[in-house]
């Protein structure tokens, strides 16, 4: 009994030391893709198990690029939501082969998961209320600014206030909608948060002519595509078929599917062209943490 | 898996490590933060503990009372309070009051969950401290009335002192509850330790490190309130009484 444990726990030494998931994928006909229930456009889910968005289906076409060079007939895709906090440990712990959601690409991050090349470069941004006469982060000084709990715009706020010397008070919303509605309800007179989240739920509001995007760029994240580290050949495998799909222009094509068309389930339309960062990103693929962009 | 213990002396701006993990000059560590939300944690629990102890006794007594009027108050306080789950309750405190009435408005949210953490605990705690007098024989009330008492003298004492022995351990568990639950305060911007562990492992991509030493304050300050009843309860206990060794 003692023995056949050893044997399995070197069995998953071994299997973590060597990710191959490749042959994983070879081996079983299926692989894990991680997706996320409500990430704006790029990830989520439309009830009863069906996963769209901008990441999913890039993803799938990833995927079905993969089935074609390993020669597989047939490949089962099965999906598994993930979170915040347990996205990276699914993806270290093999639970999930590649992570299609909403990750920001940063060098703490790069110490436990590898990622693809960008995809979309997100702007943190301002959005207050039209009538405020708000119109740049200096004028916050004094005034009430919601974010999202378990977000980097917390931190980037504070750093904003150490280096510009602007006080303002921090109320923090347990999610997205929650803080939405602490701008809806004049608790906070600014929400700062990603460009597309800010979009997605004006798009969402009530009355969307109420609310307005205003300001300088507060810092911009690069978001990829979540994979294991230290599997060069799957990774490989992902970045050529992502940087043929930005070659061809289909990136193009899905972003406006995704960003500028109406989706489901509700045929809204997010209406947020691709900003400069993310084009500059498809003309030169990369995978850059969001510290090399800071530098700039 | 490795551990990175040294997270918790980076400065919450740059990222570097600190040297003695405390920062100066106005820099924050993460480990300033920590003890920061423990310290919001407490006093969270510990003010809405006082308001749950207050008014969870006064319904608790209404509840055995003759007078009709102050027992049906009595219910519908612990049924209110008791039948509504605590986060909606925290957001009706939040949210909705202030909508309805304007000048709750500027009332700083660390007040409103104290109330709402307090009277959510208060029908839990009217509930034992009304089963701990009901627990009592008839006969003690009467005889107190017949003692010449007035209703709130036979109350003071004569039931009061072995209820409150009674019910020492249900208290003790709500008091440990009432830390527990103190991290619903997160949904309502209070810098609180539930907060600070969402927060620091999405800076510090640390979760594990991060939710470990969380959980060790919760645990701590749990223990500490459960050895502090403890030792009330020896202290207090009286030989020969109801419920005392």
């Amino acid at each position: 009994m003692k023995k056949t444990l050893l044997v399995l726990a070197m069995a998953v030494a071994a299997g973590v030391a060597h990710a191959d998931t490749l042959k994983k994928i070879k081996d079983s006909g299926a692989v894990t893709m991680g997706v996320r229930e409500s990430s704006g456009a790029l990830s989520y889910t439309l009830g009863d198990g069906k996963y769209v968005g901008y990441h999913v289906e890039i993803c799938q076409k990833v995927l079905a690029d993969v089935q074609k060079s390993l020669g597989l007939a047939k490949l089962d895709i099965k999906y598994q939501p993930v979170t915040s906090q347990n996205r990276i440990p699914l993806v270290q712990n093999g639970t999930v082969d590649i992570e299609c959601g909403s990750t920001t690409n940063n060098a703490a991050r790069q110490k436990d998961v590898a990622f693809a090349v960008t995809t979309f470069v997100e702007e943190v941004r301002i959005a207050v209320k039209a009538n405020s006469g708000i119109t740049g982060i200096g004028q916050l000084n004094g005034k009430s600014v919601a974010t999202t709990t378990g977000t980097t715009s917390v931190q980037t706020l504070r750093k904003h206030e150490r280096a510009t010397g602007v006080d303002f008070k921090e109320v923090f919303g347990k999610d997205h909608a929650d803080s939405f509605l602490l701008l809806e309800s004049g608790r906070a007179d600014a929400f700062v948060m990603d460009g597309a989240i800010l979009a997605g739920n004006i798009a969402k509001a009530k009355n969307p002519a109420e609310f307005k995007l205003v300001g300088e760029v507060l810092s911009v994240e690069p978001i990829a595509i979540m994979i294991r580290k230290d599997d060069p050949a799957f990774k490989k495998a992902v970045d050529d078929s992502i940087k043929a799909m930005m070659k061809s222009g289909e990136i193009a094509k899905l972003w406006s599917k995704w960003f500028e068309q109406p989706i489901p389930p509700a045929n809204t339309k997010v209406g947020m062209p691709a900003n400069d960062n993310t084009k500059a990103a498809w003309a030169n693929p990369n995978d850059k943490p969001m510290e090399d962009y800071a530098k700039k | 898996m490795t551990w990175d213990w040294q997270v918790f002396c980076k400065d919450t701006i740059d990222g570097e490590v600190r040297a003695g993990c405390f920062g100066s000059g106005g820099d924050i560590t993460y480990l300033d933060w920590m003890l920061s939300a423990w310290g919001w944690t407490l006093s969270v629990a510990v003010l809405a503990l006082v308001v749950a102890l207050v008014v969870g006794s006064l319904m608790g007594i209404f509840r055995t009372t003759p007078s009709k009027a102050l027992v049906a108050l009595g219910n519908a306080w612990t049924e209110l309070f008791r039948n509504i789950p605590l986060l909606v309750q925290v957001f009706l405190w939040y949210h909705v009051l202030p909508a309805l009435i304007p000048p709750l408005k500027s009332v700083p949210s660390f007040i409103l969950v104290v109330f709402a953490l307090g009277f959510f605990t208060s029908a839990r705690i009217a509930e034992q401290v009304k089963a701990g007098i009901q627990s009592l024989p008839k006969g003690q009330r009467y005889a107190g009335l017949a003692m010449g008492f007035t209703l709130p003298q036979t109350y003071r004492y004569v039931l009061l002192p072995m209820a409150f022995r009674i019910v020492i351990p249900p208290l003790t568990s709500e008091s440990m509850n009432i830390i527990k639950n103190s991290s619903v305060a997160f949904a309502v911007s209070i810098a609180e330790l539930t907060m600070f562990a969402m927060q620091a492992q999405e800076e510090t991509s640390r979760g594990i490190e991060v939710y470990l030493a969380v959980t060790g304050l919760y645990f701590a300050s749990a223990f500490v309130v459960n050895r502090i009843a403890l030792f009330i309860e020896h202290r207090v206990a009286v030989p020969g009484m109801v419920g005392s060794k």
